[in-house]
């Protein structure tokens, strides 16, 4: 099995570096693109290691993700300046718009995950959202949510 | 023959954000498309550099032709060509994207010593660094100088722990020399976690090398043979960076056996922080270092005396570490001569917020507020006046504008109620809400509580509560005197510095701008005109041309109104999203 052999891949590098459980879910997740749970069953039976301390260390860092994320990936930052300059608002009507639940990250077809994330270092151009990485300086919710809109479509299309 | 030209295109954070490598890339083109003039383009140069601080002005490019420095300021891709044309070739600089005296205004007051070469030299090239004298503090420690030497130099400079808490650099490293074990380690904390402050991140983009100087001298002092650089996986260009200068450096001799050909041996490994703000603490860091939870322990015994894996284990800061070869470079007195009398040296700080001059500064510690807003930030951004600057990030507080004059070091700051912190200096207009402030900080810290202590774990929570029901307009008579108790509770009983400084930011605008809070909880109003739910939306009829502008832009459908008449907001459907605000262009939305 495809996934089994990664898993497999990653357990052997794990052992060289001393059995470092953070580093075996960070190669998980560039492998997965987040920690399925089935791999953290694979190494709980692998390594005599139960699930809920894998699960202890996935979800105290915020680097980790359970779930899949969607398609396009829209990054808000949250950094101080970018709060003075309104980034509680952008994320308010972005998470409107794409009408995701209290407590939910990512759009119900997988198309849109919206994460939150603390300052990255260009305050010059706050508020600052990416767009699958790249850059939207002086963002507005209108601009964004344009930009959102010609995704859907390009999708769509 | 002519002296070699030099073109540096910034590739800081903001560099990089406003397309520096586009521009890079245009002049490396035009430079070969300019074959013509072979000899002009043999002579030149273009490279990119870390951080050149002004990053309000990106993509700032500097041009070194003949001993004179010009520099351009909003660099596109499409006006390369003309840069390289007339002023490379042609030699006259293009004067209308010639940055203004606020350059001069912006360096006037600095004085840079970590940052001295950031900017100057080519973050992926150990060459680039090794040129302008790096490596040199090193190998002469190696060579002439004992751990002991070491350690006095450092204390006698002054230097303190640039990540916030501000202990002697020297002292720590002599409670690491003097810890039994054959077995130390180093660490450089590099997790930069304050939410308004990427200095860490600027240098280690900016520099890598002068971190890696530094952590060898400290390796040598303390006597660990082994470091780490415990770096957040979120700066991945940082990581990259810092990766291969790891590699040049171990392929020159710089590291591994045998350091610069000496009989010291020194290994730098990265390792990579999965995003928690709770690792910045010393025991907690080192708890994520051995792939545990980030969770601190209660001191002593310390990380000097057992730290990674038992061992005794000295823990530095980025900015620390980058001052050490400057230090050993041109003596303590010289670094000494900066600063005052117990806070010796400079400070790098991100000044960012209602600031025109946004970006990277260094300052000598005793530098006023004033000098940093007014002279070198070049005053408020927009037309509101200043309200106040929030230093130390989610462990500090705020300066209100009226002690503007404070100066800036450990001790002043502290007796007003902020910390240095790590370096975030975030300005604040009438326009900001302290209310709101204190609770995005509680929210903050709230969510990057471990958990492992009660105080911290309920007692932010509690806070945040209160905080989250005054900006709702449902404060309670009380909640002032609420907060204050609790906010003292969680300071003296907390386990680690995160829950002991994380009531700060409120207690200090509870100190300065306590009417606020007032006017929130007795009059529900929001005298900033931030918190959404106490405000009203209102169109003036006056002056409002019916352009329809505010109608297509609410998305509750709470306008109406005929085209070319004024408009009408329904407050029962309104959701106070501010979205007509924003869009329109007559100031004809009134919020109250």
């Amino acid at each position: 099995m495809l996934m089994n052999d990664k898993l497999d891949e990653i357990i052997g590098r794990y052992r060289e570096k001393k059995g470092n459980i953070i580093f075996l879910l960070q190669e998980t997740q560039a492998a997965f693109g987040f920690i399925p749970r089935e791999a953290v069953n694979f190494f709980s039976e692998e390594l005599g290691i139960a699930p809920s301390r894998f699960f202890g260390i996935a979800t105290f860092y915020s680097q980790f993700r359970l779930h899949p994320a969607g398609k396009n990936r829209i990054t808000a930052c949250c950094g101080t300046a970018c709060h003075v300059k309104g980034s509680e608002k952008i994320i308010r009507s972005l998470r409107r718009e794409l009408q995701l639940p209290e407590g939910n990250d990512t759009t119900a077809d997988g198309e849109f995950t919206l994460e939150e994330v603390a300052c990255l270092g260009t305050c010059s151009f706050a508020p600052v959202v990416l767009v699958n990485g790249d850059v939207r300086g002086r963002a507005s919710a209108q601009k964004v949510t344009r930009e959102i809109g010609s995704l859907r479509k390009k999708n769509e299309g | 023959m002519r002296d070699k030209t030099v073109i540096r295109v910034c590739m800081g954070p903001a560099g990089i954000a406003a397309g520096g490598k586009a521009v890079l890339e245009a002049f490396r083109r035009a430079l070969s498309e300019a074959s013509a003039e072979a000899d002009v383009v043999e002579n030149c140069s273009s490279h990119q550099v870390g951080c050149l601080g002004l990053c309000a002005r990106d993509v700032l490019v500097e041009v070194l032709m003949n001993g004179v420095k010009t520099v351009y300021q909003y660099v596109k891709p499409n006006i390369v060509e003309r840069i390289v044309k007339e002023h490379i070739v042609g030699g006259m600089p293009v004067e209308e994207w010639k940055i203004d005296d606020a350059y001069d205004s912006f360096y006037g007051k600095q004085v840079k010593v970590v940052l001295q070469d950031c900017g100057r030299v080519d973050p992926e090239d150990i060459e680039s660094y090794i040129g302008i004298g790096g490596y040199e503090a090193v190998r002469r420690v190696l060579y002439a100088w004992t751990p002991d030497d070491v350690i006095g130099e450092i204390k006698s400079s002054g230097l303190r722990g640039r990540g916030g808490a501000g202990f002697p650099t020297g002292l720590k490293w002599e409670l690491g020399r003097r810890s039994s074990g054959d077995v130390k380690y180093i660490i450089c904390n590099a997790d930069e976690g304050d939410p308004g402050a990427f200095m860490d991140r600027a240098v280690i983009e900016g520099n890598p090398h002068s971190v890696i100087e530094g952590m060898i001298i400290g390796a040598y002092a303390v006597g660990a043979h082994k470091g780490y650089v415990y770096i957040r996986a979120e700066y991945p260009l940082a990581v990259e960076r810092l990766q291969l200068a790891l590699e040049q450096a171990s392929r020159k001799g710089f590291l591994g056996s045998s350091v610069f050909g000496s009989y010291f041996d020194f290994d730098i490994e990265i390792k990579l922080g999965a995003g928690a703000f709770v690792c910045g603490e010393e025991t907690a860091l080192i708890a994520s270092i051995e792939g545990q939870r980030g969770m601190p322990r209660s001191k002593p015994p310390f990380p000097v005396n057992k730290g990674l894996w038992q061992r005794p284990t000295v823990i530095n800061n980025v900015e620390t570490l980058a001052n050490i070869a400057s230090i050993i470079s041109h003596g303590a007195g010289w670094y000494s001569s900066y600063g005052t009398e117990r806070s010796r040296g400079t400070k790098v700080f991100a000044l960012t917020g209602k600031i025109k001059n946004t970006g990277l500064i260094e300052v000598p510690m005793g530098i006023s507020m004033r000098e940093i807003i007014y002279d070198i930030g070049g005053g408020i951004d927009g037309d509101g006046a200043l309200k106040a600057v929030q230093t130390g990030g989610p462990s500090g507080g705020c300066i209100p504008a009226g002690m503007a004059d404070l100066s800036v070091d450990y001790e002043s700051l502290s007796r007003a109620g902020s910390i240095v912190g790590s370096g975030g200096m975030i300005v604040l207009d009438e326009n900001d809400c302290m209310v709101n402030m204190a609770k995005y900080f509680v929210q903050f810290t709230q969510a990057e509580s471990c958990g492992k202590c009660v105080p911290c774990r309920v007692g932010t929570k509690r806070l945040l509560e209160i905080l989250d029901r005054i900006t709702k307009g449902q404060g309670r008579e009380g909640d002032i005197e609420r907060l204050e108790r609790l906010s003292r509770g969680v300071k003296v009983t907390s386990l680690c510095g995160l829950g002991q400084t994380a009531p700060n930011p409120v207690l200090s605008n509870l100190r300065y701008f306590r009417d606020e809070f007032e006017a929130h909880i007795r009059d529900r109003k929001c005298p900033a005109g931030v918190c959404r739910e106490l405000l009203t939306y209102r169109i003036v009829e006056e002056s409002c041309t019916g352009c329809g502008a505010c109608l297509r832009a609410c998305p509750a459908g709470a306008i109406s109104g005929e085209k070319k008449k004024p408009h009408v907001i329904d407050p029962d459907i309104c959701i106070r999203c501010g979205a007509c605000f924003d869009v329109c262009k007559f100031k004809s939305v009134e919020k109250d």
